[in-house]
């Protein structure tokens, strides 16, 4: 963690639907082997966010920079090189439902590397052993259960060990102590592995537990109104909505 | 991962035996997936060179980089150190972010029963169970012809619930909507039967006949069986994926447990459109294809345009209008039940709609043959 090199600078950053404003002027900074949240209430834009910084959406105006490149002015080869240091874990799984959950974590692997099939069958061994999914090579999606399914997802988003990972909602839909478990492996995986790690979540308990920067966007302004460590933001902040969210509601610091 | 691109060194891999009972390995260079990765056999070969070695030890100082492909390395070496041998695997040497990594991939034992093996099947087996699921699905259809028609008196008696949106709509898409391509094809088919009946009728001087021949053929048989065909491969299909992709995201499941029988909701205004739609498009079919038959019968044949008319409506009777739009309302209800079958019994995935989708196609139209069979040796019999 000593290394404070930049690894995602988001610049003036500003998204929209057509006419329709999701957010404007974006600007922070993620830095390599940060656990950085992106959090706000629900409809605030979050998860468009996180759309523009893995390239599924282009924005309205401004910079995304990965390293010192700048992913929409890229050259698409470049772009493709970028997109495949990626690891994303979408809302659901979003995991191909005609697929086992080996083939679909071994897919990444045929496509983008010269290993063997047996080299590959391994690495997906050892990719759902690190999610608790031993032995599940064999099942479809819809065999397993949502919470499984995350983990799946999770296993398939490490295929080509990325060097970040996008989360989002990686908690939802998930009982207490499974959440808390994921976020015990989210939290081993970038000691272990040094990955940046991207979370977009409302969860107050991981939130906390691992996030060591974060933005905060706001709704009704549309832009964001607080970023930093979520801890000092609890401690520092004078924003009456930074508070009230942290608090779940609650509008006075604990003591 | 650290990211050191800088110069590809591939992996190296060296071995020491600083005591009897003890081997080092040292790992050096980068071992990476994109590298060369030696297989952990050389291992286990220097440890069965000497029968003493009981632990394996690392050196790792001279390790650039690593991914998962030292991992799947060390896995492997430990799988093959306890298998028949008495080999300890010390892990003490290794990065301590291997270590973590390779703790929390045995963290987790492996659930019991979890695997499955693929296991071969021998011929009988494979046809038992294809017999199986063939009755099974034979016994789904009925049960589910058996259902929509409760579901259909229901709607007699007035208890059946839909949203007459829903249902006008639909027939939006699955009549005005069908115009153009109809048109099309029935203009073609008239043509193509006015064409082969020209040339074999003129040898005789009796060109004239082709108006008989396109009327009868065409309000009889073909305009509906076309038009059912075309229904079957548009509406029926896309019965089919919206049921079934509504199947897989438990849209379904909602309706049910909210108290709504998907049956009524979903598959009866679709049945009742069809059903109300197929014989205005088959009648619309009909005028088309009697209008290409008269294009060829006038540029063609030169028939004058009313001789033609004439013929026509003499040849056509009320009978077979009847039994034309008669067999567009029965395509019309088995292309619906197909789709419509397919859809709600559709599995949970991408591919299973799309199989739902190509069988309830296969199945409406294999359906519509059959029954235009059965209705003209009905009709015979009956002579009508």
């Amino acid at each position: 963690m000593a290394d404070k090199k930049p690894h995602i600078i988001v610049q003036d950053l500003t998204m929209a639907y057509g006419d329709f404003l999701i957010q404007r002027d974006l600007t922070f900074t993620i830095n390599r082997g940060d656990i950085f949240i992106v959090m706000g209430g629900s409809g605030c834009g979050k998860s468009t966010l996180l759309r523009h910084l893995v390239g599924l959406q282009s924005p309205a105006k401004g910079k995304v920079l990965y390293g010192d490149v700048s992913f929409w002015d890229a050259e698409p080869e470049e772009r493709e090189t970028i997109m495949r240091s990626f690891g994303i874990l979408y809302q659901s799984g979003a995991l191909w439902s005609s697929l086992t959950i080996g083939e679909n974590i071994s897919l990444p692997l045929q496509q983008y590397t010269n290993l063997s099939p047996g080299q590959i069958r391994q690495i997906a061994a050892l990719k759902l052993s690190l999610v608790g999914l031993s032995g599940f090579e064999e099942f479809y999606p819809s065999e397993i259960s949502g919470g499984m399914k995350k983990r799946a997802g999770l296993a398939r988003a490490m295929a080509l060990d990325p060097e970040i990972l996008f989360f989002d909602e990686p908690s939802a839909g998930l009982d207490p102590i499974s959440a808390h478990l994921l976020d015990e492996l989210i939290l081993e995986l970038r000691e272990s592995l040094g990955a940046t790690v991207v979370i977009v979540t409302h969860e107050l308990a991981s939130i906390f537990a691992i996030g060591n920067n974060s933005v905060f966007l706001d709704p009704e302004t549309k832009t964001m109104i607080a970023q930093g460590d979520p801890k000092s933001l609890l401690a520092e902040s004078k924003d009456p909505k930074v508070i009230n969210f942290l608090t779940r509601g609650a509008g006075a610091k604990p003591q | 991962m650290p990211a050191t691109e800088s110069m590809k060194a591939g992996s190296g891999l060296s071995f020491e035996l600083p005591s009897e009972d003890t081997l080092l390995v040292r790992l050096t260079g980068e071992w990476k997936l994109s590298s060369r990765l030696p297989a952990a056999d050389e291992v286990m070969k220097h440890v069965d060179a000497g029968p003493k070695i009981g632990r394996i030890t690392f050196d790792t100082e001279g390790l650039q980089g690593w991914d998962s492909g030292l991992l799947i390395f060390l896995i492997r070496l430990q799988e093959l150190a306890s298998q028949g041998r008495t080999v300890m695997v010390e892990q003490d040497g290794l990065l301590p972010g291997v270590k973590r990594i390779l703790g929390l991939a045995s963290a987790v034992p492996e659930r019991k029963g979890a695997r499955r093996e693929a296991a071969r099947i021998s011929f009988l087996d494979r046809l038992g169970v294809y017999a199986i699921a063939s009755w099974k699905s034979i016994l789904q259809t009925i049960e589910f012809i058996g259902e929509a028609t409760v579901a259909f008196m229901r709607l007699l008696t007035g208890k059946a619930r839909f949203r007459p949106s829903d249902f006008f709509l639909i027939m939006q898409e699955c009549g005005a909507q069908a115009l153009p391509i109809v048109s099309l094809i029935s203009v073609l088919v008239g043509l193509i039967l006015a064409f082969i009946g020209a040339i074999q009728l003129k040898i005789f001087g009796a060109q004239i006949y082709v108006a008989s021949l396109v009327g009868i053929g065409m309000v009889r048989a073909l305009a509906a069986i076309m038009t059912g065909i075309i229904m079957a491969g548009r509406t029926g299909a896309a019965f089919a994926a919206q049921l079934g992709t509504m199947q897989v995201n438990e849209e379904i499941d909602a309706l049910k447990t909210l108290g709504i029988n998907p049956i009524e909701f979903l598959v009866l205004p679709r049945m009742l459109a069809l059903f109300l739609m197929m014989p205005l498009l088959s009648l619309y079919a009909d005028l088309m294809g009697v209008a290409g038959g008269l294009i060829i019968g006038v540029s063609m044949l030169d028939l004058n345009f009313m001789e033609y008319f004439i013929k026509t409506k003499e040849s056509v009777t009320m009978n077979d209008f009847m039994v034309g739009l008669f067999s567009a309302a029965v395509f019309g209800v088995l292309v619906a039940l197909a789709g419509c079958k397919q859809g709600i019994q559709c599995g949970r995935s991408a591919s299973a709609v799309g199989e739902a989708t190509t069988s309830a196609v296969v199945t409406s139209i294999v359906s519509i043959v059959v029954a235009m069979a059965l209705i003209t040796v009905v009709c015979n019999v009956l002579n009508i």
